[in-house]
């Protein structure tokens, strides 16, 4: 049933992904308990408002492809998990959490290709402790000054390229805003593993954008 | 402290876990060093730049739900319905 009549909440682009849309209406009480019902129209509100924001999530970790697959099995989740829903999370957090989960483990059962080591990407040393190669400081430490299409692109495939682990590591923590333990938890390693890889993951980065930011000579 | 031990121990100071030894360390290295704040400051920026990317999701949108994503939701509640 598609009920054209619905006022679908807009997804803002200032929202991290797992408060994406309008959580107060999708934790009322009543619409949790119209998905406890089974109700038709209140499952297509949900899927329409919440699903282009989830396509986004999983396709930052699988392709296209297989995020309609890992969105749809999210999704039918609900269905059959939703009286196992307690509120603890907002639904939307709760439903965006099922969407990683399904997402990764995708990525588990890839095949994985041997990492390349992420050493090469992370800054490199003199034997006194120095930075070897120190590309001076950047045009703007202001993020707002950056905010353009071109450098969104640049950050997202300088992201694309990193080895996996610490690709996943990026967009769990940096892109989709999960905590440390829950993060941890997803990728089964240890708090202190997980900051760790976090750390040289974001290093990683910003190394690979260091070329791109630096004031160009006049 | 050299720049390579602070960048080390980066993560650490910008969440809070350095012991205040360590940090006032941490923090003497920066007051002589403008390598290293440099480096900080792109470090914080690339963070900041991710996390835009992460709720400025506007131009990654796909513009409809994917075919059949609705129908096989549906389809799901009609036969949970059902059990
Ligand atoms: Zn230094």
């Amino acid at each position: 049933m598609r009920d054209s009549s619905h006022s679908f909440a807009p997804v803002s682009e200032e929202k991290s992904p797992d408060t994406a849309g309008n959580d107060e209406a999708w934790n009322r009480p009543e619409f949790i308990g119209q998905l406890r019902r089974g109700d038709q129209g209140a499952y297509a509100e949900l899927v329409t408002g919440l699903g282009p924001r989830m396509m986004v999530t999983a396709c930052r970790l699988v392709s296209e492809e297989e995020a309609r697959d890992v969105v749809q099995e999210a999704f039918i989740g609900v269905v059959k998990s939703i009286d196992r829903f307690e509120g603890r999370a907002l639904l939307s957090t709760w439903i965006h959490r099922m969407v990683v989960n399904a997402a990764l483990t995708v990525l588990r059962r890839r095949k994985r290709k041997p990492e390349s080591s992420i050493d090469d990407l992370l800054p490199r040393f003199l034997e006194d402790g120095h930075r070897a190669d120190p590309e001076g400081p950047w045009r703007s430490s202001e993020p707002d000054s950056y905010e353009t299409v071109a450098t969104r692109r640049l950050v997202r495939e300088s992201i694309e390229r990193l080895p996996a682990s610490y690709r996943e590591i990026l967009i769990l923590r940096d892109l989709e805003g999960i905590d440390t333990q829950e993060t941890a938890d997803l990728l089964g390693l240890s708090p202190a593993n997980a900051k760790v890889r976090l750390h040289r993951a974001r290093q990683a980065l910003r190394e690979a954008l260091a070329p791109h930011m630096v004031e160009v000579a006049a | 402290m050299t720049c390579r031990e602070l960048i080390d121990f980066l993560a650490a100071y910008l969440d809070g876990d350095l012991d205040e030894q360590r940090r006032s360390v941490f923090e003497h290295h920066l007051s002589i060093c403008p390598s290293c704040v440099d480096y900080v400051k792109s470090y914080e920026t690339t963070v900041a730049l991710e996390q835009r990317l992460g709720t400025a999701a506007g131009d990654e949108l796909p513009e409809e739900l994917p075919e059949g994503l609705l129908d096989a939701v549906l389809a799901a509640v009609r036969s949970e319905k059902d059990r």
